[in-house]
């Protein structure tokens, strides 16, 4: 984890707590803009869209990684300072602490609604 | 007590009589409803153990055993129960529903009905030639009608649904599931029916005034009788002349309103060559016969505030009687 900062250990800002949402966001709005700018204007529903979902399947694999690697650096940095839940005092350490907390748990919020964002994907094979 | 056993009593009933019927979710007569039901039963089912499962427990923790409870413990309860679990639930939830739509909208080898969601009125095309997009309209043509579908059992009929000003959403909750009717794009709804027989549908989305007063009628039918009624639906209409006629073209009605066979070919109002073969006028709101049609003519802004039609009620009465004879006559 050096690679985040000094000292292995990187200060979080609301940009470290936000990053994995956005992601989930660009990734929604790309797969969802995607596929409605490859179908239309939408004349042949029953036209196939292979080349729409290999792309989008890139861009999930890309989304999940990010956000995996969002994940896993709060989740080091939380777990190395005792993995506690309560930070309620008014301290710069206290902050951090939190937003690491936090930082974990809207990861992994995101990735379960990037592969929930995903699913039609898997299953509607065509521009209906 | 015994009222409140009455009262009880009365509730059950009426939760239970709002389950069958022309207009009801669980009284299906299409190939969607039945899905939708289906997966209605399996989520009450679902939740219903989930729901017993997390009171049984909570009373459990309150009641039977009150003491406190390991952070460790409650932590992994929350994570797997709250976190987890859920997420596991609506995923598999999530593709299982997913997974029925590209069967259910599959091509349709049925009529094509065009299906314009107009405030605050449906107007209908039967046969016409035209697909699903956006940035475009309704393909035109086909075979007028308005408020009234027919379709013919056991086939899939292709619903195409545009709109002309607001968003409105097309429903009949026995037959399928809604769809929206949004302008500048043809959506497209396959409609599967099971059963013979007249059902409700209504304008799902807020779209003004008289939404609420926006219905229609589904009448499902055999083949042969389906291929009949639009045979004669596409023939001029049933009486062309005589004082009915004259009053309707000299009261200025022929500018919104189209009587194939007469000079009357307005487009802004429901078509009329057949409103009398039609169950309804007012967009599902009154039974067609002469009387509520001289009601919705003289008194059009009290009979269906918000629609776009004038009051006729300076026309004097035995015009407005002749004029809704008349009508009541185009079968
Ligand atoms: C400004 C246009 C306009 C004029 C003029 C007009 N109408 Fe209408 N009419 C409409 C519209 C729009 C509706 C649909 C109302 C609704 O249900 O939302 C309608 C509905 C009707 C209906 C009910 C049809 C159905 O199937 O639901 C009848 C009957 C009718 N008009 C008769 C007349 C007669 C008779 C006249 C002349 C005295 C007349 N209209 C003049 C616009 C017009
Ligand atoms: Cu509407």
């Amino acid at each position: 984890m050096r690679l985040f900062g000094l000292y292995g250990r990187t200060q979080d800002t609301l940009w470290t707590l936000i990053a994995a949402p956005a992601i989930w966001g660009v990734h929604f709005l790309f797969s969802y803009f995607y596929a409605a700018y490859r179908c239309a204007p939408n004349a042949d529903i029953f036209a196939s869209i292979g080349g729409t979902r290999i792309v989008v399947g890139i861009a999930t694999v890309a989304a999940l990684v990010l956000i995996g690697l969002v994940f896993r650096r709060a989740w080091v940095e939380w777990q190395a300072k005792g993995g506690t839940v309560r930070h309620d005092r008014d301290t710069a350490e206290d902050r951090e602490h939190f937003l690491e907390f936090s930082t974990v748990l809207l990861a992994a919020l995101s990735f379960v609604a990037v592969a929930f964002d995903v699913m039609p994907v898997l299953l509607i094979g065509d521009c209906r | 007590m015994n009222v409140l056993h009455a009262i009880a009593g009365l509730l059950l009933l009426l939760l239970l009589s709002a389950c069958t019927g022309a207009q009801s979710a669980f009284d299906t007569g299409g190939v969607e409803a039945e899905r939708v039901l289906g997966m209605f039963w399996i989520m009450v089912v679902g939740a219903a153990v989930i729901w017993i499962f997390v009171i049984g427990l909570s009373c459990y923790v309150t009641r039977v055993s009150p003491r406190a409870v390991d952070d460790r413990i409650g932590i992994r309860l929350i994570i797997w129960g709250g976190c987890v679990f859920p997420t596991l639930v609506l995923a598999g939830l999530l593709f299982w529903g997913l997974g029925m739509m590209p069967e259910l909208r599959r091509p349709a080898d049925g009529p094509t009905i065009a299906v314009s969601g107009e405030r605050f009125w449906w107007r209908v095309a039967y046969d016409v030639e035209g697909g699903p997009g956006v940035v475009r309209n309704l393909p035109p043509g086909g075979v007028p009608s308005a408020n009234e579908i027919w379709l013919p059992v056991g086939q899939r009929s292709t619903i195409l649904l545009g709109s002309p000003d607001v968003i409105h959403s097309f429903w009949a909750p026995s037959l399928a599931g809604k769809m929206d009717a949004i302008p500048g794009r043809v959506n497209r709804l396959v409609m599967e029916p099971t059963r013979t027989g007249v059902y409700n549908g209504v304008c799902a989305e807020f779209c003004g005034e008289a939404h609420a007063q926006m219905g229609f009628r589904v009448v499902v039918v055999s083949e042969q009788e389906y291929a009949a009624y639009v045979r004669a639906q596409a023939a001029p209409a049933a009486v062309t002349q005589g004082p009915g006629v004259d009053l309707f073209l000299r009261n200025g009605c022929a500018a919104c309103h189209s009587v194939r066979g007469t000079t009357a070919d307005g487009q802004i109002g429901p078509d009329l060559t057949h409103v009398a073969s039609r169950r309804t006028i007012g967009a599902g709101l009154l039974p067609t016969t002469p009387e509520n049609i001289a009601a919705f003519i003289r008194s059009t802004d009290h009979v269906k505030p918000g629609v776009e039609m004038p009051s006729f009620g300076m026309l004097p009465e035995a015009e407005v009687t002749a004029i809704a004879q008349w009508l009541g006559s185009l079968e």
